[in-house]
């Protein structure tokens, strides 16, 4: 890495030093275009979002692609219910990568509010991997533009090279992830023990 | 307006079955659950002769969030906030039809403030609504966003008096049984004031914009006709059957709330079809705004609730109440029957948006595949009240 | 409006033979009901629907309730032999006992229906029908052919509470997916156990908590 003030004076004689790496994150993450995908509530307030007011577009997200082939970014905003848990995972093996996904509100973590409920998955990390939680009910549009940002610093701080590099450069990745079948009682398998792990209580 | 002979009534307790025009099989395309305008989590499956829709039948249950169980298993006041989760546009609306039925559970009086409140508080939602589901019909047309940002640009002025009051944008869990949850200052009516007075000049720039827009009148025109005796016989309420025609408002009917005290006008419709449903939500945006102007000018003093309400331990003695409002995208009525325990024995939602689909197959067959995204929009439904 | 005997009387003139009785409401909404038998419903659907004054051409909603078995011990005042000594003297005395009998009453299911006047505004009529019980007899006439607006009301109680409604023309779950094997709105439905983890468990929460992280240490040892 270079020496600051180096940076600054070679700038000021017309000269930009940088790595390979904060080039290609820099693309990556100015870029991020998420997916139309909202399921209830917090919908809304991701919609508000994208609205003149507090406005998304600035930050990258010029468009909401439809299509889950054209997206990077798949936003759950709401709560994830048994009967659409499958549909998510689909679409989610249909992103290319890298993607990624951005749990808003109480609901896609882990349930919210409606967490008893016999047709609520309790939180769509059970199935996929999650990058950014957003906790809320609904969180503020202010909280989805503080997550924006955070996923944005993830991807900058993404090495090309090692153990952390981005799937999209690892050849093992797993790319599929299982769909559950929808049982007669409950979803079969209930959680995707590769992604989700029961968390341990220590009191 | 009386319904005449009962065999025009006689063929509707089916969708009509049309035949298509070529042999052959039919295209089946499944629109959602994941659709661009689907509103939310909802999937139709349309089978289609070349552009024709031959059969389309609606599958909900993808947001159902199992409320009226989770109610059963909490309090009465518990459950206000889930209220709020229904229609997630309206959460005031909802939440005052909750309220409603279990102050008609139990007999219980709402002071004078608190009315005024709760009508300024339900007008502001209804025009907020009304606009929201314009610009997302016209998004679907077409026109990617920019209504829609009309739209949001008021509905956020709104949304910021919400939050001032109650504390949350959206979810606001503002009503109790026997008035409302907290005081308004003067400082807040007067900022309500002057939301109030700017909206006639927003409705008056969204109308310019898109009323005699031919794309709009060409693509809205005759499309998905609804007939006056089908809307009653099929349970429609709210917007969509007051633009086929019929004259059934909750506000003016039931007498609930102190709407008597306002002059307000019903707006009917002639047609029935997408541009009435379209026209009947400006018109009632309007008249909204006549009472919000009417109330905001007499608000009287005094408490926000009632000193005789039981806040802790409220056990209403068994029976049963079936309370119901206008809200703005039908009748939203909730169903309780009590055991006299602390948790509803039985809680039941009356959706507006669920039954105002019943009749969507009917409306959409014989047309065009790209008139379904419209006549589906137009009844305006929010799929967290469909599938609750 | 008329009032609720005013109606029933209607009915019984109209449709002769059918079954109606008053329901009472002792809560102060007093809105009581009528309770329709099976075999006229849709007869009486149809007059109510179609009578000049009544033009009860409006369903707004259509409930379903579960009413489980009850469980009830009433105390009896029983005469009986019993032995007693009375004197010194073992004898036979007829006695009068307090016994706790217990019987349970079945329980059976129920639909709702809330009618109300579009042409004369006026309203609720308030009709119920009963199942034989819980089990096997859960059909009840369905008023689709009558109202439009039941239609998907009574597939959503088909669905959550399982009454079967014979003449409906497409009777299919509407909320829960196909292949699903429950009701789960009844009193008595037990749901999945997929509730791993909570943060701040309590009672039975806590309980299958405990077992599965008992579950999970024993799979990790092993």
């Amino acid at each position: 890495m270079v020496d600051k003030q180096l940076n600054i004076e070679l700038g000021k004689q017309g000269v930009f030093v940088t790595t390979i790496e904060e080039l290609y994150n820099w693309g990556r993450r100015s870029s991020v275009w998420p997916m139309q995908f909202g399921l209830a509530c917090c919908a809304i307030e991701m919609i508000a979002t994208t609205m003149a007011r507090y406005d998304l577009a600035r930050f990258g997200a010029e468009v909401f692609r439809p299509s889950p082939r054209q997206a990077d970014l798949m936003i759950v905003s709401g709560t994830v219910t048994k009967k659409m848990a499958p549909q998510v995972v689909r679409l989610y093996n249909q992103m290319a990568e890298p993607r990624y996904v951005i749990a808003m509100g109480a609901c896609a973590i882990s349930g919210g509010p409606f967490k008893q409920g016999y047709n609520v998955l309790k939180g769509i990390d059970r199935y996929i991997p999650v990058d950014v939680h957003i906790p809320g009910c609904p969180p503020r549009p202010e909280a989805l533009l503080q997550a924006f940002m955070a996923l944005q610093k993830k991807i900058d701080e993404q090495p090309l090279t090692g153990p952390g590099r981005p799937r999209h450069l690892d050849a093992e990745a797993q790319g599929e992830f299982p769909v559950p079948e929808q049982g007669e009682h409950d979803l079969e398998p209930t959680s995707n023990k590769g992604v989700w792990t029961v968390p341990v209580v220590i009191r | 307006m009386t319904i005449s002979t009962t065999e025009k009534i006689e063929g509707w307790n089916t969708p009509p079955v049309i035949t298509p025009d070529s042999e052959g099989e039919l295209l089946e395309v499944a629109m959602g659950p994941h659709h661009p305008s689907t509103h939310g989590v909802f999937r139709m499956d349309v089978a289609l002769d070349g552009e024709r829709v031959i059969r389309l039948k609606p599958i909900f249950g993808y947001l159902h969030r199992n409320h009226e169980k989770i109610a059963e298993g909490a309090s009465y006041l518990a459950a206000m906030p889930y209220t709020d989760r229904l229609d997630y546009f309206c959460s005031l609306t909802n939440n005052w039809a909750y309220a409603l039925a279990v102050e008609t559970l139990v007999g219980q009086a709402v002071p004078e403030r608190a009315q005024y409140l709760r009508v300024i508080l339900a007008e502001l939602t209804r025009v907020q609504n009304h606009a929201s589901s314009i610009g997302f019909l016209i998004q679907e047309m077409g026109a990617s966003g920019t209504p829609l940002m009309y739209a949001f640009k008021e509905r956020e002025k709104i949304l910021d008096l919400f939050e001032e009051l109650t504390g949350s944008r959206m979810m606001c869990n503002y009503m109790r049984f026997g008035g409302c949850r907290v005081d308004a200052s003067e400082a807040w009516l007067n900022d309500t004031r002057k939301v109030v007075a700017g909206l006639p000049k927003f409705v008056d720039e969204f109308e310019n914009l898109l009323s005699s827009n031919e794309i709009l009148m060409a693509r809205c025109q005759g499309v998905g006709i609804l007939s006056r005796e089908l809307a009653v016989n099929a349970g429609v309420t709210g917007p969509m059957l007051r633009a086929s025609g019929v004259n059934y408002d909750i506000r003016k009917v039931d007498h609930y709330g102190i709407y008597d005290r306002f002059s307000f006008r019903v707006p009917l419709g002639e047609h029935g079809d997408v541009y009435d449903r379209y026209m009947m939500r400006i018109l009632e945006m309007r008249e909204s705004i006549h009472i919000l102007e009417q109330a905001l000018k007499e608000v009287p003093g005094g408490p926000v609730m009632d000193a005789k309400a039981k806040i802790r331990g409220f056990r209403p003695k068994p029976g049963e109440a079936y309370g119901r409002i206008e809200a703005p995208k039908g009748e939203l009525g909730f169903y309780l029957i009590s055991d006299g325990g602390p948790n509803p024995y039985r809680y039941r939602i009356r959706p507006p948006s669920l039954i105002n689909l019943t009749i969507l197959e009917d409306m959409c067959l014989g047309s065009n595949v790209a008139d379904v995204v419209l006549i589906f929009g137009s009844v305006d439904i929010v799929l967290g009240e469909v599938d609750r | 409006m008329k009032s609720v005997e005013e109606i029933k009387a209607a009915i019984e003139a109209a449709v002769p033979g059918a079954r109606v009785s008053v329901v009472e409401n002792p809560s102060v909404s007093g809105q009581r009901s009528l309770r329709l038998g099976h075999a006229h419903a849709v007869e009486v659907a149809k007059f109510l629907r179609d009578d000049a004054e009544l033009a009860l051409d409006f369903l707004s909603n259509v409930s379903g309730v579960d009413w489980p078995d009850k469980e009830i011990a009433e105390k009896v005042k029983v005469t009986k032999t019993v032995t007693k000594t009375v004197d010194g003297v073992e004898q036979q005395v007829e006695e009068v006992v307090e016994e706790t009998r217990k019987r349970t009453e079945p329980g059976y299911l129920e639909a709702v229906y809330h009618l109300y006047s579009m042409s004369k505004k006026h309203g609720p009529v308030i009709l119920r029908m009963r199942t034989a019980n819980r089990t096997d007899e859960v059909e009840m006439p369905s008023l689709t052919s009558i109202w439009r607006s039941a239609d998907l009301q009574e597939r959503e109680i088909f669905d959550l509470f399982g009454i079967v409604f014979t003449g409906h023309h497409d009777l299919r779950r509407l909320l829960m997916w196909r292949g699903f094997k429950d009701h789960p709105m009844r009193k008595d439905y037990v749901e999945p156990d997929d509730f791993e983890y909570e943060p701040t468990a309590h009672d039975e929460v806590l309980q299958r908590a405990q077992e599965h992280q008992a579950a999970e240490q024993k799979g990790e040892g092993a």
